[in-house]
C-alpha cells in the first residue's frame, strides 16, 4: 500500500462569480521513505496540493488515502490528529513562534499529543541535538540565524515521528549556502528512511530529490524518477520501478498532453 | 485539557501580556476599579463589624437588653414621634420580671446618670467618664468582675449607701500609685466611697466600659430621680436553650404590664446580640448592594475592553493561530489558549485590585484603630468574579481564533 494514494483530486476557489482551479485533476502514490519534489511555476498549484497533503485543507472532490484512512471524510478533530502525529511541516517563512525558545517551539506539538512532561523535554532537546543546534535551545527565533531557524522547525516537524515530512520553499528565504545546508540535513533524513515532500521552484533544489513531480495549471504534467549517479532526469515521466505494482489509479498525464 | 497545555498557555498569556505592558494596564484598569471597589468597602464594613461586634459583646450571650428606644434606627420623623410617646420603663418592670417569669435567672437594672470627669485627692480623669447606676444581678449580666475589693451587694442597693465600683481607667487616673479601696472619689459633687475595682474589658473600639463610676441603682434614684437616657433591664435567661422562651415569656409579661392591646407592636425593644449585630449587618446591606453595583458595572466595562482587546490579539496573532493548527491543535485546544489568556489579564487586575482594595479597607481599621482584617472569602469572590469576566468576554474572541481556516491564518502577513 502506498503511503499516500490521492485520486483525481479538485481543489476549487469561487472568486465572486468566477471559479478557480487550483488543481484540476491530480492522481498521485508516494511511498513510504520517498524523497519528493514537486515543480512548476508560480500559481500551478503546488502550495494548494502541499496543503491538502498536510490535511491543512480539505479537496473539493476526489480521494485522498493516507496511510490506509480516507482522510477527505474526516472531521476536524481527526484532521488536527493527523497532522499532529503524521505531517510535519516545514514553511518558507520558518512559522516558529516569536515569543517561544528554540525549545518551547519543539515541544509544542508534544504538548498537543499530550506527552509527559519528562519526555517531551527528552524529545525536544533530541530533535534539536540532530539539528545541530544543542547550543540554541534557549534562544527565540529572533536570536537565531535564518538557517538555525529552519532547523529548529525541521526539529519541530520531526519530533513527534511523522510520517511524512512537508516542506513548502524551504530554502526559499535563506541564502544559498544556508539553504544547501538544510538540503543537506534533508538528505540525511531521508537516508535514515524519512519520507519527504519538497515544494520547489528551484530546479537545483528539486535535484537532490530522488522523484520530481511536476504540476502546470493544476495537473500532474510530469513524474520522473531521478538516477542517483548525479545525472539529469529523464524527460519522459517513469513511476519509480519499485513501487510500479502498487499503482491503481491511472496513470500520470504525459508532459506531452500539453 | 492537560496540565502541559494549561501551563503552555499561562505561559504564553504572560508573554503576551508582557509584551504589550501598556495596553495590558490600561485594559486592566477597569477590572483593577471593579475589584477594587468591591473588596475596599467589603474590608471596610468587615473592619467596622469586628469592632462593632467586640463592643456589642459587652452584654453576655444569655442576655436580654430591654430598653424603651431602639439602639440603631434609621426612620422618618415620624417613627421617632412614637418612639418618644412610649411610657419610660420603670424598676417595677424589672421586679416584676423577677417575680413572675419562670425561664429568667437574674433581673438587673441600670440607669445611665452623668457624664465628666471624676476626682479624688491624687487626681482626675478626663471629662468624658460617666457615672452609671446598677443593681447587682447587673454585675455578671454586664459579665463584669472584680479585680479587687467586691461588688455591689443587695445591702448597698437597700440602704442606698454611698459607695462604688469603678473601672480600670478610672482608678488608673485617680490613683496612680496606690490603692483606692477604701478611699473616697467625687463626680458631679457627691462622694462615693471605693468597695471594688472592675476587670479591664480592653474593649478595642472604645475604653468607656473601663472608663466608669458604677453606684446602686437606689443612690442613684436617690440622687437624680429618673436617667435621662432611661433604664436598662438585663435579664439573664436560665440557659441558653430556653433563651428565646425566655424572651417570649419577657415580652409577654412587659405587654401586659404596659397594656399593649393585641396586634400591635411592642411599646418597648427587647434586644439580644445577635439581633444588634443582625441590625448592623441590616443597614450595612444597602451600603454592599451600592458596592456591588458599581463594582459590577465596572466590571462589564472591564469584560467589554477585555474583550476588544482580544480581539486585536486574536487578529495579530492570526499566523500563530495557523501555526498551531499546522502543528496540531484542534479547534478547542486554541478556544481555551485565549480564553486562559483572557483569564489571566482578568486575574491580574483582579489580583491588584484585591491588594489595593484590602489596603484600602483596612485604613479603616488603622483610623478606629482595631486590628486589620483580610476578607479571604471576599478575596476569593473576587477571584472568582474575575475568571468569569475572563471566561465571558474571552469566549467570543476564543471562538473566533478557533473558527479560523488554517490555511488562511498560514497566509496571513
Ligand atoms: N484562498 C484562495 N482563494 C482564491 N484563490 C486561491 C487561493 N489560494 C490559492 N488560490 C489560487 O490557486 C492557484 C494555485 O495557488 P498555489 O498557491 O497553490 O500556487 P503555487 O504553485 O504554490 O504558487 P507559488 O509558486 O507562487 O507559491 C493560484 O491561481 C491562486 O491564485
Ligand atoms: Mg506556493
Amino acid at each position: 500500500m502506498s503511503l499516500i494514494d490521492i485520486q483525481r483530486i479538485s481543489r476549487l476557489y469561487q472568486m465572486g462569480t468566477e471559479t478557480i482551479h487550483a488543481l484540476r485533476d491530480v492522481t498521485l502514490q508516494i511511498q513510504r521513505g520517498e524523497y519528493l519534489a514537486i515543480m512548476g511555476p508560480s500559481g500551478s498549484g503546488k502550495s494548494t496540493l502541499m496543503n491538502i497533503l498536510g490535511c491543512l485543507d480539505t479537496p473539493s472532490g476526489g480521494k485522498f488515502v493516507l496511510n490506509n484512512s480516507d482522510v477527505s471524510v474526516m472531521d476536524d478533530n481527526a484532521l488536527s490528529e493527523i497532522r499532529n502525529r503524521e505531517i510535519g511541516f516545514v514553511f518558507q517563512s520558518f512559522n516558529l513562534l516569536a515569543r517561544s525558545t528554540a525549545l518551547q517551539n519543539v515541544e509544542l506539538p508534544m504538548i498537543y499529543a499530550g506527552v509527559p512532561k519528562s519526555e517531551r523535554h527528552k524529545r525536544a532537546m533530541d530533535a534539536l541535538s540532530a539539528v545541530g543546534l544543542a547550543d540554541r535551545v534557549h534562544h527565540r527565533p529572533n536570536e537565531l540565524s535564518g538557517g538555525q531557524r529552519q532547523r529548529v522547525a525541521v526539529a519541530r516537524a520531526l519530533v513527534n515521528r511523522p510520517s511524512i515530512l512537508l516542506a513548502d520553499e524551504p530554502t526559499g528565504n535563506l541564502d544559498s549556502k544556508t539553504g544547501v545546508e538544510i538540503l543537506a540535513l534533508f538528505e540525511e533524513l531521508a537516508t535514515k528512511g524519512n519520507t519527504i515532500i519538497v515544494v520547489t521552484h528551484e530546479e537545483e533544489v528539486a535535484q537532490h530529490s530522488r522523484r520530481i513531480v511536476r504540476l502546470r495549471d493544476g495537473l500532474v504534467a510530469a513524474d520522473e524518477i531521478l538516477h542517483k549517479n548525479g545525472a539529469a532526469a529523464p524527460e519522459t515521466p517513469v513511476f519509480p520501478p519499485i513501487h510500479a505494482s502498487a499503482h491503481a489509479g491511472p496513470p500520470p498525464v504525459p508532459p506531452g498532453a500539453h | 485539557m492537560n496540565l502541559s497545555e494549561l501551563i503552555e498557555n499561562c505561559g504564553m498569556a504572560l508573554r503576551a501580556v508582557a509584551t504589550h505592558k501598556l495596553r495590558s494596564m490600561l485594559t486592566l484598569l477597569g477590572v483593577v476599579i471593579g475589584v477594587f471597589s468591591i473588596i475596599v468597602v467589603m474590608t471596610a464594613i468587615r473592619v467596622l463589624q469586628d469592632s462593632i461586634e467586640t463592643s456589642l459583646s459587652q452584654f453576655g450571650k444569655d442576655v436580654l437588653v430591654i430598653q424603651r428606644n431602639p439602639a440603631i434606627s434609621f426612620g422618618g420623623p415620624e417613627v421617632w414621634e412614637k418612639i418618644k410617646r412610649r411610657k419610660r420603663l420603670t424598676p417595677d418592670l424589672g421586679e416584676l420580671i423577677r417575680e413572675k417569669a419562670s425561664l429568667v435567672k437574674s433581673v438587673g437594672m441600670q440607669n445611665g446618670l452623668f457624664s465628666g470627669e471624676v476626682t479624688s485627692p491624687y487626681g482626675k480623669t478626663e471629662p468624658s467618664f460617666s457615672l452609671l447606676s446598677l443593681t447587682p444581678d447587673g454585675f455578671p449580666a454586664k459579665t463584669l468582675s472584680i479585680v479587687s475589693g467586691r461588688a455591689l451587694n443587695s445591702s448597698d442597693e437597700e440602704n442606698g449607701r454611698l459607695v462604688c465600683v469603678i473601672g480600670s481607667k478610672t482608678a488608673e487616673a485617680l490613683f496612680p500609685n496606690s490603692s483606692p479601696l477604701g478611699e473616697t472619689i467625687k463626680m458631679d459633687g457627691i462622694s462615693y466611697l471605693v468597695i471594688g475595682v472592675l476587670e479591664s474589658k480592653g474593649a478595642m473600639l472604645d475604653n468607656s466600659q473601663d472608663s466608669v463610676v458604677i453606684i446602686p441603682l437606689s443612690t442613684g434614684m436617690n440622687r437624680y430621680g429618673r436617667s435621662p437616657w432611661g433604664l436598662t433591664i438585663l435579664v439573664q435567661a436560665r440557659s441558653q436553650e430556653t433563651y428565646n422562651d425566655a424572651m417570649e415569656e419577657v415580652r409577654g409579661i412587659l405587654r401586659t404590664a404596659r397594656k399593649v392591646p393585641p396586634g400591635e407592636a411592642d411599646d418597648f425593644e427587647i434586644f439580644t446580640n445577635d439581633s444588634l449585630i443582625e441590625q448592623f449587618r441590616s443597614i450595612t446591606f444597602a451600603v454592599r448592594v451600592g458596592a456591588a453595583l458599581i463594582s459590577s458595572i465596572a466590571l462589564i466595562t472591564a469584560g467589554i475592553g477585555i474583550m476588544n482587546i482580544m480581539l486585536v490579539s486574536v487578529t495579530e496573532r492570526t499566523r500563530e493561530i495557523g501555526i498551531r493548527r499546522a502543528i496540531g491543535a484542534k479547534k478547542r485546544n486554541i478556544m481555551t489558549q485565549f480564553i486562559t489568556e483572557a483569564i489571566f489579564l482578568c486575574q491580574v487586575g483582579g489580583i491588584v485590585g484585591i491588594a489595593l482594595g484590602i489596603a484600602g479597607g483596612n485604613a479603616a481599621a488603622y483610623f478606629f484603630n482595631v486590628p486589620p482584617v483580610v476578607p479571604v472569602d471576599w478575596a476569593i469572590i473576587g477571584f472568582l468574579v474575575c475568571a468569569a469576566v475572563g471566561v465571558i468576554f474571552g469566549t467570543y474572541p476564543a471562538y473566533k481564533a478557533a473558527q479560523l481556516d488554517p490555511v488562511e491564518a498560514l497566509r496571513y502577513e
